[in-house]
């Protein structure tokens, strides 16, 4: 099988062919580490300061989470926004979808439960 | 897609063009793609687990009395650079270049061990200072949570021994290279779920 330049789709973590010099796929990765390095320190560095208002901490680090998610998918999977990656894309797309409604569905009946269910001392008073 | 290929689309030798396109490689990777985004389904399940359960500690200690954010911070620093090895590895194979391969395969191999060595001394800590799974429904989704990460990290270490024995004794023919990338695309997708783990789990916990 040769490497062919003709595909027209690509598969996650796939990179363009480098018959002799792997150097040239390197800056992908490189690019990706420093923006994770980056995005981790400000994410621990905001953890434990108390120079922010502290209600905007656990939004903050799931922005910053989010973010880097992001640039693991672009710069080591490889997942871009291109024409040639449609299929990969739309997958995510569906995989996203199934996890926000798993993660907000759970949070959002568990809570209206808590909020309706007699208090624990009353339930046992009946029994 | 080049504006040339869809030309010749048009002029009606699509299907064949379009059997020709479609390689192997694409394939494997567009379905082992899906079975990593049915994996993240599955974890999802265990944060919701963990957001429900987070505060439901019966008494026992909670998150900031448990979290040691500086050993949550030498564990990311190691999957990270881990998982730049790992592409540093998966160029090599690419390129046929052993000494690039094995290096970064092996550097991949010591920092995903550090990440479960410090993993397992976090966790016999918690055990014995009394709050094990069995101590609060928050310890219980704890354990499950980022355990079950560490065992997905486990089988990864596992794997990657075989790849570089693979790749040893049948050099780099075109099907092991796409079990490379399917281990690749696993170890980085790990990472994604570890990024997700120290901010909701460590970070936040640490923090509220």
């Amino acid at each position: 099988m040769s490497h062919s330049e003709d595909v027209s789709e690509v598969a996650p973590g796939y990179t363009p062919p480098h018959d002799t010099d792997p150097t040239e796929g390197l800056s992908s990765y490189l690019i990706g580490l420093g923006l994770a390095v980056l995005l981790t320190a400000v994410s621990f560095f905001i953890a434990r300061t108390t120079l922010v208002w502290q209600p905007s901490i656990p939004v903050a680090l799931a922005v910053l989470a989010v973010a880097q998610m992001g640039v693991h998918l672009v710069f080591f999977l490889h997942i871009t926004t291109g024409p040639d990656n449609t299929n990969n894309v739309l997958a995510l797309a569906f995989g996203v979808l199934i996890v926000l409604l798993i993660l907000t569905g759970s949070l959002w009946i568990i809570a209206h439960l808590n909020h309706n269910m007699m208090p624990m001392d009353q339930i046992m008073r009946m029994q | 897609m080049s504006g040339a290929e869809a030309t010749v689309g048009m002029h009606g030798v699509a299907a064949h063009a379009a059997e020709q396109v479609i390689s192997k490689r694409i394939v494997v990777g567009y379905g082992f793609w899906i079975f990593l985004l049915s994996d993240i389904v599955m974890f999802s399940a265990f944060f919701a687990t963990y957001a429900v359960l987070m505060n439901a500690t019966a008494g026992g200690p909670g998150g900031r009395e448990l979290f040691d954010l500086d050993n949550t911070a030498i564990e990311t620093a190691c999957l990270l650079l881990s998982s730049f090895t790992c592409g540093l590895a998966s160029l090599g194979a690419q390129a046929h270049r052993g000494s690039l391969f094995y290096t970064a395969m092996a550097a991949t191999f010591v920092l995903g061990l550090a990440f479960i060595g410090l993993e397992a001394h976090e966790f016999a800590g918690f055990v014995a200072r009394g709050a094990g799974p069995t101590r609060s429904a928050f310890l219980s989704a704890f354990f499950s949570l980022v355990g079950c990460h560490g065992l997905h990290v486990s089988a990864g270490l596992l794997w990657l021994l075989t790849m570089m024995a693979q790749v040893f004794a049948k050099g780099y023919r075109p099907d092991i290279l796409r079990r490379m990338l399917c281990f690749s695309l696993f170890w980085h997708a790990l990472d994604i779920i570890w990024v997700a783990l120290f901010s909701v789990v460590y970070l936040m916990g640490a923090a509220t």
